[in-house]
């Protein structure tokens, strides 16, 4: 069973109309991120973490769950993912923004923590790898209901290294829990190489470890992932347990606002990273299907950017919390 | 008070489906205390689970159970081996009605025998009472009962609360107090201290073990006509402020005890309380009794004497407090 491979190619069978969607979807999260990246240069977003790069992966993966249904326990670079479960750009702009009607935690944390019951996306704190647990407990629920829902949760490769993964997957593969666990590995955990996370090539490698079957993906290529992640959440329908996948993303935004990735990325790396910008990818894969054109690129580019506007001004208007609010929802109230 | 504990969890889990356990033995062993005794039994495997020897994930699976509308248990074996959990308890549980706006809730009861004694022999680590470091956090309830009706009573208020609770259980009460568990439905409330003596000369607040050294000290200076009244705080998060100013209005002189550590204790907090509140009904300091400054309580029993607050230390206190 718990064998590392690598998937096979994956084909366009998808439809036109559902592969123009992904490709918006990867669209709107780009531009998104773009933007929130925007407002913290302008300072008015104190802090901004980007996605930019993982698009691929987030796309692949949220369109293999039934949205609305399945659950998803993210981490902070799933701005693609959670989207795709049914956020919208105004609910990312107003948490930027630390606005008081941000549905992910009314202005309490950093931007990126995502957060809605209502899509089943679960509240994460910033501790890395704890929501790995998360997502076992919630698997775990599904089972006690007889219910066939799936649960993703994702971190980077860095975040394997914490116990809490660890603990998460062997625990899942005991329980054959109806868990996904995604591993974003972009080769980086701010500044330090995945050779320092791991003595092991790949994460998968440690998956034999545990029972559970890894699969290693290109990242950065949607369709890739989104058939690994279809077979890894049918098997996690039927009931036969948890799977390891490890996506290779690239990260092209530094860690954060607050990291130049300069400082540590030799300049040739730095060059070639947008030669891997899975947005590119898939657009040359789908102009060469006949199923996208440059202009209906750029169309699809416009409307994001329009429906980014548009959730911008609400957002910018919206007001901040009260401050007597504060104190509120420590405990449940009345 | 073990009983206690076992036919609250049994009574609980046949009124809501909704509950179950998970940690380390609770299935057919029934727990290493025999707190999960014939739940396994009962419930079978989908409710009453062996976990992995691995607490943070024990408290973290608890979690997002609870996340996903569940009202789990988790045992942690001994207080001792909460720590691999405190990122959980802390950073987590505690947090997550907060930090979702009320979004979210995290009903989850973690219980764990802590404590010790000078018969215990349960050494470093298996004999602390680390309270204090759970009540020092926002979002948690700390729960600490002292006898069996409490104990049922007190379980069931945790189940049934929407927000994590932290159940300790003095591992020295286990067996040492039998009976006296109410039958049928009992709920004691969280957050309400009770009166285990009445007094009217000196007060005693104390919780768990050391509410019965208190009332044998008590006992022994109500023989020379000290009434010292004895309040079991039972809940050391929220405290029950408004019994502690009351109590201590009325009587004027305040001594607080407790098995854990001294320092940055319970006992500082509610010392404080008094100081703050109370200072004008005050006739003496607020004096204030715990553990010494060494990590826990030591195998040997000659060494397990240094450590432990029994009834002649506090009788001593409580006797030096009185000559104000
Ligand atoms: C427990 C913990 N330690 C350290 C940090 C600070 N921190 C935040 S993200 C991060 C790197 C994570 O890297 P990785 O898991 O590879 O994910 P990536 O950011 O590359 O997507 C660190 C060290 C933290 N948030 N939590």
């Amino acid at each position: 069973m718990a064998v590392t491979e690598s998937a096979p190619p994956a084909a366009l069978d998808l439809g036109p109309d559902t592969l123009l969607e992904m490709y918006r979807a990867m669209v709107l999260g780009r531009l998104l991120d773009e933007r929130i990246i925007i407002l913290n240069r302008q300072g008015r977003a104190p802090f901004a973490i980007s996605g930019q790069g993982h698009e691929a992966t987030q796309v692949g993966v949220g369109y293999a769950l039934r949205r609305d249904y399945d659950w998803a326990v993210p981490y902070y670079r799933d701005l693609s993912l959670v989207l795709v479960m049914g956020m919208s750009p105004l609910d990312q702009l107003l948490a930027a923004l630390g606005k008081a009607g941000d549905p992910n935690s009314g202005g309490r944390q950093m931007p990126a923590h995502y957060s809605s019951r209502a899509h089943n996306i679960v509240t994460g704190g910033s501790p890395v790898a704890t929501q790995i647990l998360h997502a076992v407990g919630v698997g775990l629920a599904f089972r006690y209901r007889g219910e066939d829902r799936v649960v993703v949760t994702a971190c980077g490769e860095g975040g394997t290294s914490e116990g809490d993964w660890h603990e998460g997957l062997n625990w899942a593969a005991v329980h054959r829990l109806p868990v996904i666990f995604l591993v974003e590995n972009n080769g980086f955990a701010i500044s330090v190489p995945q050779a320092r996370q791991m003595a092991v090539a790949h994460v998968t490698d440690r998956a034999a470890g545990y029972g559970l079957p890894g699969v290693c993906v290109d990242g950065g290529d949607v369709l890739a992932v989104h058939q690994v992640a279809v077979e890894a959440v049918a098997r996690a329908r039927r009931g036969e347990g948890p799977t390891l996948i490890e996506a290779h993303c690239v990260r092209l935004q530094s860690h954060s606002s607050d990291d130049d990735q300069r400082r540590y990325r030799a300049p040739d790396d730095l060059r070639d990273l947008r030669s891997h910008d899975p947005l590119d990818r898939f657009r040359v894969d789908l102009e060469a299907a006949g199923i996208l054109s440059p202009e209906r690129a750029a169309a699809v580019r416009a409307d994001c950017l329009a429906e980014i506007d548009r959730a911008q001004q609400i957002a910018d208007e919206a007001p901040a919390p009260d401050p007597a609010t504060a104190l509120h929802h420590v405990h449940q109230e009345g | 008070m073990v009983e206690a504990v076992r036919t609250a969890l049994a009574e609980e889990m046949r009124r809501d489906d909704r509950i179950i356990v998970m940690g380390e033995d609770v299935g057919l062993k029934g727990g290493v205390f025999g707190a999960t005794q014939g739940l396994h039994q009962e419930f079978g495997d989908l409710r009453v689970i062996d976990s992995p020897l691995a607490e943070a994930s024990i408290v973290g699976v608890a979690i997002g159970a609870a996340l996903a509308g569940l009202r789990p248990v988790a045992e942690i074996q001994f207080q001792d081996f909460i720590p691999p959990a405190m990122d959980q308890i802390l950073s987590e549980a505690a947090k997550i009605r907060y930090r979702s706006n009320n979004d979210w809730s995290c009903p989850l009861v973690i219980r764990a025998p802590c404590g010790g004694g000078v018969h215990v022999h349960g050494a470093l680590y298996h004999s602390q009472s680390l309270e204090a470091l759970f009540a020092h956090v926002p979002g948690l309830k700390v729960v600490l009962p002292s006898t069996p009706g409490d104990a049922k009573g007190l379980l069931t208020a945790a189940l049934r609360d929407p927000d994590p609770v932290c159940f300790f259980e003095h591992k020295a009460l286990y067996r040492a107090f039998k009976g006296e568990v109410p039958a049928g439905e009992h709920v004691v409330p969280i957050g309400r201290a009770r009166v285990a003596r009445p007094g009217r000369d000196l007060v005693c607040f104390t919780y768990g073990a050391t509410v019965h050294e208190s009332l044998r000290a008590a006992e022994r200076l109500g023989l020379e006509g000290i009434e010292v009244e004895v309040v079991d705080l039972r809940t050391v998060r929220p405290l029950d402020r408004e019994c502690i100013v009351e109590t201590a209005r009325r009587i004027g002189k305040v001594l607080v005890a407790h098995e854990a550590n001294l320092a940055g204790g319970v006992g500082a907090e509610v010392a404080a309380i008094v100081a703050e509140e109370c200072f004008e009904s005050l006739d003496g300091p607020v004096m204030r009794l715990g553990g010494p400054e060494i990590p826990a309580i030591p195998f040997a029993e000659s060494l397990a004497e240094v450590y432990y607050l029994g009834a002649d230390r506090i009788e001593a206190g409580l006797r030096r407090l009185a000559a104000y």
